[in-house]
């Protein structure tokens, strides 16, 4: 059975913005592999000059008139975040000097 | 004793809209099967009893002021965990959104509302639809009523369990390869899968977006097509809702099959299928021909890559859905992170369950350069492929009639791997990645009284069709019944 390396998995998980711990990582390896192996399938099929499916629906976007409608007052806009402050979310500092 | 729990969504509304019930005691009745049933099912994350009441007080006071009322005035109805409820706390069954209430209502749910329906609460799932058992939610797994020691099917776990048991008398679930209709099948439901784009996305908790429809479940074809008419229709905030006139389904439901051509698709009747199974659909096959349809054998050949094409195409969406879970804007948040690069992959390898983290890695994968043309690009013109043998099989029959999972649903826990799991979308995703409609019906019962079902699917937008096809094989079959309470098994 196929297994991603570790360092491929810890690539995944920085590109993905997510924490594993080791013992995730040794599970994903196998897990992944495996779906991968399953997934490389595809490649039987001749695609030659199908083109690409992106959507269900043939349609193109739809536009609407350049008119303000109602929005949600700020305060409940961020009602759902951990840490507010004079109306904005709050980070970690990105720029240090 | 008059069991209100026991009636159809379309009586309780007509009973409703007569004045020979009341919405608050029908609402009451609910709430009191809740809690009857509800520590064993584990149907429900949330209950909004003073919500649901309220509901039902304003549509008795609309009826007393001589108010015209809706179409599901007074039905008691659920709502999937993955469908924003306004104030109500949705979570898509995830800790990275413990305790999160929206501030809005997705389209489907105010158009509930406005049709009189009264929402009792939210039902559980896979965490963010992300399954086929329930098992992955963060929060409880959900029991199938018909055996509380198997899977309820996923991912729409609750809103099948709980048609099953009554704790809802019409129930709203999402469809990305299978789950509304895999869980109808193993809980003994009807589940529509609309057309994408029937029912506007708004509100509902992205997964993979070329995918995602919410449809309804429910105890007959009748209701199930009754709540589609309620929910359908061009949404200005979904710009993937099909600007198409409203499904005239519940007027189609009587028409019959008389006439009709039902392909049975090879493919999807492998020698090594179910017995169960396969009989399900030989008993449904028969009941259309008896009723005067004409079955003929049809051809989808590329059904064997829908699996891959599906396991590349909705992870893929997913990674990119996912990403606006960075523990700033709302849910769950790690504490005291060194950095915003370590908020960002803190607050997501401990918001995340484990199915979650693996479609996302997956889907990172394949989208990431190198390996795009052969995963991403690859998959979406199979997709087109499979679509495409749709096409050829619909001008010559109206619609397709298949399994809806390979096997009666399976034990709790007993699932080995992922890629078994993933497995067992073999005969729903298809449906899926051709955007087509899809019903479950429910069509007998194995001998251990497991329900059966089969799976009809049809052309774009020709629900009506299914709807009509599904209501045969449910009066040949006799409307499917409640699930035994106490359940089976139980001391």
């Amino acid at each position: 059975m196929k297994l991603l390396s570790r360092a491929e998995v810890d690539e995944l998980a920085h590109l993905a913005r997510l924490a594993i711990d080791d013992a995730t990582r040794e599970r994903l390896r196998g897990e992944l592999g495996a779906i991968l192996e399953h997934v490389a399938m595809l490649g039987e099929v001749d695609t030659a000059g199908v083109e690409p499916m992106t959507h269900a629906v043939a349609m193109t976007l739809r536009l609407r008139d350049d008119v303000p409608g109602p929005t949600l007052p700020v305060e409940v806009a961020t009602g759902g975040a951990a840490v507010v402050a004079d109306g904005g979310f709050v980070v970690p500092a990105v720029i240090r000097e | 004793m008059d069991d209100v729990t026991a009636l159809t969504a379309t009586t309780l509304a007509a009973d409703v809209r007569a004045g020979r019930r009341s919405a608050r005691a029908i609402t009451d009745a609910f709430l009191d099967r809740i809690a009857a049933t509800d520590g064993a099912i584990g149907a429900y994350l949330a209950v909004d009893v003073d919500g649901a009441r309220a509901a039902a007080d304003a549509v008795d006071a609309a009826r007393a002021r001589g108010e015209a009322l809706g179409p599901l005035a007074g039905v008691p109805v659920g709502v999937k965990d993955v469908i924003v409820t306004r104030d109500l706390v949705t979570t898509a069954a995830s800790k990275i959104l413990a305790g999160w209430r929206p501030p809005y209502d997705a389209t489907a749910v105010a158009r509930l509302r406005a049709a009189g329906a009264v929402v009792l609460g939210k039902l559980g799932c896979d965490e963010f639809a992300m399954g086929s058992t329930g098992e992955q939610s963060a929060w409880r797994a959900t029991a199938n009523p018909w055996d509380l020691a198997r899977v309820p099917g996923g991912s729409s776990s609750g809103s099948a369990a709980a048609m099953a048991v009554r704790s809802a008398a019409l129930t709203l679930g999402t469809d990305t390869g299978g789950s509304i209709r895999q869980p109808a099948a193993f809980c003994g439901v009807v589940g529509l899968k609309p057309t994408y784009g029937r029912v506007s996305r708004w509100g509902a908790i992205a997964y993979a977006s070329s995918l995602d429809q919410i449809g309804p479940l429910a105890a007959t074809v009748a209701d199930a097509a009754l709540a589609l008419e309620v929910i359908a229709g061009l949404d200005p905030r979904d710009a993937t809702s099909i600007d198409a006139p409203a499904p005239a389904l519940t007027a189609a439901l009587d028409r019959g099959v008389r006439g009709l051509r039902v392909g049975l698709p090879r493919e999807y009747l492998p020698d090594d299928l179910d017995p169960d199974v396969a009989a399900a659909v030989a008993r449904a096959r028969a009941i259309l021909a008896d009723a005067g349809a004409t079955i003929v054998d049809v051809s989808l050949p590329h059904t064997r890559y829908a699996l891959p094409a599906y396991y590349v195409i909705a992870p893929a969406e997913a990674a990119s859905n996912l990403a606006r879970y960075d523990g700033i804007r709302f849910g769950a948040r790690a504490k005291d992170p060194a950095d915003l690069d370590a908020l960002y992959a803190r607050t997501r390898g401990e918001g995340f369950g484990a199915e979650v983290i693996r479609r996302i890695m997956i889907g990172t994968y394949v989208l990431r350069a190198g390996s795009y043309d052969a995963y991403y690009r690859q998959a979406q013109q199979v997709r087109a492929l499979v679509r495409r043998d749709f096409d050829r099989a619909f001008a010559e029959v109206d619609c397709v009639l298949a399994p809806v999972a390979p096997t009666p649903a399976w034990p709790t826990g007993a699932t080995p791997t992922p890629l078994d799991m993933y497995r067992a979308d073999v005969f729903t995703l298809a449906c899926n990645l051709a955007g087509l409609p899809g019903l479950a019906v429910p069509c007998g019962a194995t001998a251990a009284g497991l329900p059966l079902g089969v799976q009809l699917m049809g052309r774009p937008l020709d629900e009506a069709t299914l709807c009509a096809a599904g209501q045969v094989i449910e009066r040949a079959t006799g409307p499917a019944p409640r699930a035994p309470w106490p359940p089976r098994g139980a001391a």
